[in-house]
């Protein structure tokens, strides 16, 4: 039992916690309220699997960005309590069924899986992997199409929310 | 050391939530949200894939993955609000011009 694996556990625990309240939650608030703290339990297991740079975009955009846009649209909307759940129709026991049958295939799928741990990498792999400079160095040497189509498409983005939103141009 | 099967039950639980809540909730804010879980269960399973390998790749996706997200939720969140201007609500059982 080793410190890793407790990590793992505690984080992989709030993880679903979380989730799950995001799920349940009556009002949008608290549903959002979770969804932060889901956003940093899963950054806590992006920095186990050595992914920091990921993590701390995690927590600035995910953390950050989007869920200030989400509070600043349930503020703006200023929804009454939803009333009651709603009975369980069709659709729903059929949705539910649905969830857990994915569940199951996928969990038979991935116990398949080789089970041991992940190949160790040398010390100066180590050193790197998952880096700011890593990442910089492959993003703007074999992916800076792609790239500049993200920013592109973050511009398109924009411009078509303040279209959408606005009611008068 | 944590074997990776053990990352990918995880994102593939996270991923089965966040379909459950699209398919049961009826606020569509809440239902934006559940896809946002979604794609956090596939970047989950990208960074797995990567400490796996030792490759930067499933790095280099995740961060598309989280870009491309940013720019679904102010597109979403927009339709959300013109949604509701016009018909004063934004649950999904209200919103069925298109059906049919």
């Amino acid at each position: 039992m080793n410190i890793e694996l407790i990590l793992f556990g505690a984080f992989a625990l709030l993880t679903l916690l979380s989730a799950g309240m995001v799920i349940f939650a009556r009002s949008p608030i608290n549903s959002a309220m979770a969804l932060v703290s889901t956003f940093f339990f899963l950054a806590g297991l992006y920095v186990l699997l050595w992914a920091h740079t990921v993590a701390v975009l995690q927590v600035l955009v995910y953390a950050g960005a989007i869920m200030v846009l989400f509070l600043f649209v349930i503020m703006l909307l200023n929804l009454s309590e939803s009333p009651s759940r709603g009975k369980p129709t069709l659709a729903r026991i059929l949705g539910g069924a649905a969830t857990v049958g994915l569940l199951v295939v996928l969990g038979i799928a991935l116990s398949k899986l080789p089970a041991g741990p992940p190949p160790s990498m040398g010390i100066e792999a180590q050193a790197t992997f998952g880096t700011m400079a890593t990442l910089g160095q492959v993003i703007f040497t074999q992916w800076l199409l792609p790239f500049e189509a993200v920013s592109l498409l973050l511009l398109v983005a924009i411009v078509g929310a303040v279209v959408v939103a606005k009611s008068r141009i | 050391m944590v074997p990776i099967s053990y990352y990918l039950l995880l994102a593939a639980a996270l991923f089965c939530m966040g379909m459950f809540g699209v398919l049961v909730r009826r606020n569509a804010l809440v239902v934006f949200m559940c896809v946002e879980l979604m794609l956090n269960a596939a970047n989950l399973t990208f960074l797995a894939f990567a400490r796996m390998h030792g490759d930067s790749i499933g790095h280099v996706s995740a961060f598309f993955v989280i870009a491309v997200a940013a720019a679904e939720a102010a597109i979403g969140l927009a339709i959300v609000i013109a949604v509701f201007r016009s018909r004063g609500s934004i649950l999904v059982e209200d919103i069925r011009t298109m059906k049919h």
